[in-house]
């Protein structure tokens, strides 16, 4: 699967053909380096392995900078490796968004999402909370409710949905159409949204 | 860089040929509207009453009274729907938001319009947006 690394810029609208409005992300894309050819003779499989965004040259371990040194560029803040790549660039060669996707295409976006902190079930699992304001609800408008049987089984099952931290997962979106390239700015604006806040690391595929 | 600026910019589509108005202006705009596999015009004549937004999501707020009930739209001015804004009169307002005469009717809702003494539109070559008022002070 083709890919690259990229960072979210943030969200806007774009008037399409037919005239309405559509929710767009914009994302910044690339170039990413290639910092490692992974092939069947050495590896057992085919892969690609391409950095992106600077780092530090004091943040870098040594282990790392000799890794960046083979591939003859700077230290990168992601390092990602994609199977079956095939794509026609050797150690250290750049890979732009044009060399990837073209307007039209449909691709996937993984990142991660925005960190919620402790969340109730109402907003971590769309519970419904109880009734309404009214039936007698006192002061627990958004609680969970039961969670199982009193005698048997005498415990609460293992993986009841309840409280807890929510956001910061890896999410994965798939088919977001490209609706525009700009291929100076290194610039690609997908329909819709994608996980993450703004200037999040974010990975875009297409198959 | 502005990265959500730059795709704006890119993506606006180009209002030049449209007049320049203000709140409190009387302007007719047109816009394309679609029936089944049809397209024709129609004209909206009423006030402005509110320009909100900035870049690609700016828009506005037009209000008329139709057959004594009031009827706003707003129209996104990078909305490809519209084909002519022309404006009629100027208004003579003492705010950018017109929300009280949403409140008003009859007499009272009318604005009241500023008086030009003459349009140097000719001399500035297509930009019809400026005008001279009485103290002849160049308002672009």
């Amino acid at each position: 699967m083709k890919g690259l690394l990229g960072r979210k810029v943030g969200m806007t609208s774009i008037y399409n053909a037919a005239g309405q409005s559509v929710g767009c992300t914009v994302i910044e894309l690339g170039p990413c380096v290639v910092t490692q050819v992974k092939s069947t003779d050495t590896d057992g499989y085919n892969s690609l392995q391409i950095g992106f965004a600077e780092a530090k040259e004091k943040n870098t371990t040594q282990p790392l900078k000799g890794h960046f040194k083979k591939a003859n560029t700077t230290p990168k803040r992601r390092v990602q490796e994609f199977r079956d790549f095939n794509i026609d660039k050797q150690l250290g060669d750049t890979i732009t968004v044009v060399d990837i996707f073209a307007e039209g295409d449909a691709v996937t976006v993984v990142g991660v999402s925005k960190g919620k902190g402790f969340q109730g079930g109402v907003k971590r699992y769309g519970f419904a909370g109880v009734g309404d304001q009214t039936h007698g609800q006192h002061n627990r408008l958004r609680s969970p409710g039961s969670v199982g049987a009193s005698s048997y089984p005498s415990k609460v099952f293992k993986g009841q949905r309840m409280a807890g931290r929510t956001g910061g997962d890896q999410v994965t979106v798939t088919k977001l159409k490209v609706v525009k390239i700009f291929a100076e700015q290194n610039l690609i604006v997908v329909k819709g949204a994608i996980p993450g806040h703004k200037n999040s690391f974010v990975t875009v595929k297409k198959k | 860089m502005d990265f959500i600026r730059f795709v704006g910019q890119q993506c606006a589509r180009d209002i030049s040929k449209f007049d320049f108005f203000r709140p409190g202006d009387n302007v007719a705009v047109t816009y394309e509207i679609v029936e089944g596999d049809k397209k024709r015009e129609q004209t909206f004549r009423g006030d402005i009453i509110k320009i909100k937004g900035e870049g690609i999501s700016r828009s506005f707020t037009i209000r008329k009274i139709s057959d004594g009930i009031g009827v706003e739209r707003i129209f996104p001015f990078n909305c490809p729907a519209l084909t002519n804004i022309v404006n009629l009169k100027k208004g003579r307002v003492r705010r950018a938001k017109l929300y009280y005469v949403r409140g008003q009717v009859g007499k009272a809702a009318r604005i009241r319009e500023k008086k030009f003494v003459q349009s140097i539109a000719e001399n500035l070559k297509g930009k019809k947006r400026k005008w001279t008022f009485d103290n002849s002070v160049l308002y672009v």
